[in-house]
């Protein structure tokens, strides 16, 4: 059984007011970091190895050169290999265009049984580009994940719990497939000093468009977007004299007037 | 292989193990440190997911159950454990430099299957016993003794204190004489086991800091010691004691830098951001020039232990001592955390003597790093005798 880990390098948002601008992320010059979803995502890729008799883990990132840091951490946890895509034509990609990259080198690496990635990165928060990644490869789509029931990798099946907001689904699916997990799904462990030395060592191979058999307009941006702060609201301040006693009845009177309570 | 070029400059490698340590020191050893300082208990589970990153044998290669790294990889992680919690860095550093360095480097193949592997692994807790009641730098005054029986075991009687993780510990490196005519010519090192006949746990220390590294008195009763778990031949018990506290006083240097940059990043942080008399503490110039030497001094410390572990490397290739380096870190490392907690604290004022802020214990666990292996009187000995030639 092979698994998959997508996994993304993000901005560090406990250090939001260096990466903020307005509203938009800065993504030059800040710290980045793993996209913390994607930590549960290695988790769960790795405990499917060592507990439901996976085989390989595979790390896959599309992002800047930099980017092989995360991929570094990946393998320092215990991913076996790891895989960049970066090409410059991919610096603008909206999840339909990086879900297309992601799939034709999913297509490359050839045997897959499991692709595992967050529930989204922390940048764009989207939580659009591993559905569209399954849609592309033609497999079940299996979102937020809270749990791993059985998984079967001879008879080609899963059978995992979905946390939703009214409640838990459990839902069995054939392999392969991928899903998303959430953080209840297990805690991601730190990389031990033996997996740094490997991931210091490591060769991680870039693949470019070309490798992966697209062009730029394969993967063009469809989607723009603008955001903006919702309006600030008109408020006044009034300041109610009195005793106490007296200031609470005209609240109260007032609060009522204002069909408020 | 050591990667300090002349830009002292840190390898990615390096980052990644400075960062992973500093993370998990943060996250996992930072939150508790308060409460294991208040209750002066061993903190096991920390202890333990340490272990399973491979903090407890660092140096110490993969086939004998530890991480396989430099010497500069040790102390970047030894500090970075030593910030969140001193306690934590003397665990780990008693662990690395005086157990693990020791049995790698004068064991046997069998001591080392057998003390070594699972003690790197982090499996089993380890301790260094060379302190006596009546006898502390002055270690030939020592009223241990180990007597050899005809079959060549030796039985050892005699009570050690100040045993840094005693009532924890499952193996214990132990100093002891063999032959009290000749001084410290006369000390031979031994490996005992916490299991075996003999071996009593004495009175747990009642500590000013460090408290969470749990310390005791050990006390030998007929114990005995089978002849291959003696380390070194007879004799050899003080050169051993020694050159393992070379290794140990960069460990010790290394805790106390962890203790300066936590208690000068709490000055930092509490000098912008605490008013008074209408400015900000940082704006007083009285302040400026503290927080200026602290910063100076950790700076400078730093590099006497980077320095400290080059020569190390060395020595791992010439077989060469690194006393002078080593003493030098630790010295000027120990004083600078004083330096720095005493500094810190002042500027808090009232805050800083409370509990509710760790500056206090920043203060009381720096006192230690002036004490322990080797006071700072003893540091300034060694060195004046190395430069002068009286050894």
């Amino acid at each position: 059984m092979n698994i998959i880990a997508l996994i993304k390098q993000t901005p560090d948002t406990a250090k939001l007011s260096r990466t903020l601008n307005g509203l938009q992320l800065m993504a030059d010059g800040q710290p980045r970091i793993v996209n913390p979803w994607d930590e549960y995502t290695l988790e769960t890729a790795l405990r499917l190895k060592e507990k439901h008799g996976g085989k390989k883990v595979t790390a896959l990132c599309l992002g800047n050169p930099e980017s092989i840091e995360a991929l570094r951490t990946a393998i320092a946890m215990g991913a076996d290999e790891a895989i960049l895509i970066n090409d410059a034509a991919l610096a603008n990609a909206d999840s339909l265009g990086t879900a297309r990259a992601l799939a034709a080198a999913i297509k490359k690496i050839g045997a897959y049984d499991i692709i595992v990635g967050g529930r989204s990165a922390i940048d764009g928060n989207m939580g659009a580009t591993a559905v569209q990644v399954a849609t592309l490869l033609g497999v079940p789509m299996l979102s937020y994940v809270a749990a791993l029931n059985a998984v079967n990798g001879g008879a080609k099946s899963i059978s995992v719990v979905r946390a939703m907001e009214y409640g838990r689904e459990t839902v069995t699916s054939t392999l392969p497939c991928v899903m998303t997990v959430v953080k209840e799904i297990a805690e991601p462990r730190y990389p031990n000093f033996m997996g740094i030395r490997k991931a210091s060592k490591a060769v991680i191979p870039t693949w470019k468009l070309a490798d992966l058999g697209l062009s730029a307009a394969d993967v063009a941006a469809k989607v723009t977007w603008a955001v903006d702060l919702p309006p600030t609201r008109d408020t006044n301040v009034e300041m109610i004299q009195g005793s106490p006693a007296e200031q609470a009845k005209a609240l109260v009177d007032k609060l009522m007037a204002a069909k408020i309570i | 292989m050591m990667s300090l070029g002349p830009t002292l400059e840190l390898t990615p490698e390096h980052l990644m193990i400075r960062d992973a340590a500093r993370d998990f020191a943060q996250n996992e050893i930072a939150p508790i440190a308060a409460h294991y300082d208040e209750i002066g208990e061993f903190p096991m589970e920390t202890i333990k997911k340490m272990s399973a990153m491979g903090f407890m044998g660092l140096e110490i290669p993969e086939a004998y159950g530890g991480a396989g790294m430099d010497g500069l990889s040790y102390v970047l992680a030894l500090e970075e454990v030593s910030k969140a919690d001193a306690s934590h860095g003397t665990i780990m550093s008693v662990n690395n430099s005086l157990y693990c360095g020791g049995i790698y480097k004068y064991g046997s193949e069998l001591l080392k299957q057998k003390f070594l592997q699972p003690v790197a692994s982090g499996q089993k807790i380890a301790a260094y016993s060379l302190t006596e009641p009546s006898s502390g730098s002055d270690a030939s005054r020592m009223k241990s003794r180990a007597v050899k029986r005809s079959d060549g075991s030796y039985v050892i009687n005699g009570r050690k204190s100040w045993v840094t993780s005693g009532p924890v510990a499952d193996f214990v490196l132990l100093f002891t004489m063999t032959a009290p005519e000749r001084g410290h010519n006369g000390i031979t090192a031994f490996l005992v086991e916490a299991d075996q006949p003999g071996f009593v746990r004495g009175k747990v220390e009642p500590k000013m800091g460090i408290r969470a590294s749990a310390t005791s008195e050990l006390v030998f009763e007929d114990y005995v010691c089978p002849a291959e778990h003696r380390l070194g031949e007879e004799g050899e018990g003080f050169k051993i004691a020694m050159t393992m506290l070379d290794a140990g006083r960069i460990g010790i240097a290394t805790q106390a830098l962890g203790i300066a940059e936590a208690a000068y990043e709490a000055a930092v942080g509490y000098l912008t951001e605490r008013e008074a008399f209408g400015k900000k503490l940082g704006e007083f110039q009285g302040l400026q020039f503290q927080v200026a030497d602290m910063k100076t001094r950790i700076e400078a410390a730093r590099l006497l232990i980077y320095n400290a572990v080059l020569a190390k490397a060395k020595a791992q290739q010439s077989g060469a001592r690194y006393t002078l380096e080593a003493s030098m870190a630790k010295l000027y490392a120990s004083e600078t955390a004083m330096e720095c907690a005493h500094r810190a604290l002042q500027m808090h004022g009232g805050i800083g003597y409370s509990k509710e802020l760790p500056v206090e214990r920043y203060f009381r666990d720096a006192k230690i790093t002036e004490i322990y292996e080797g006071t700072s009187e003893i540091q300034r000995m060694v060195i004046a005798r190395n430069v002068l030639g009286l050894r």
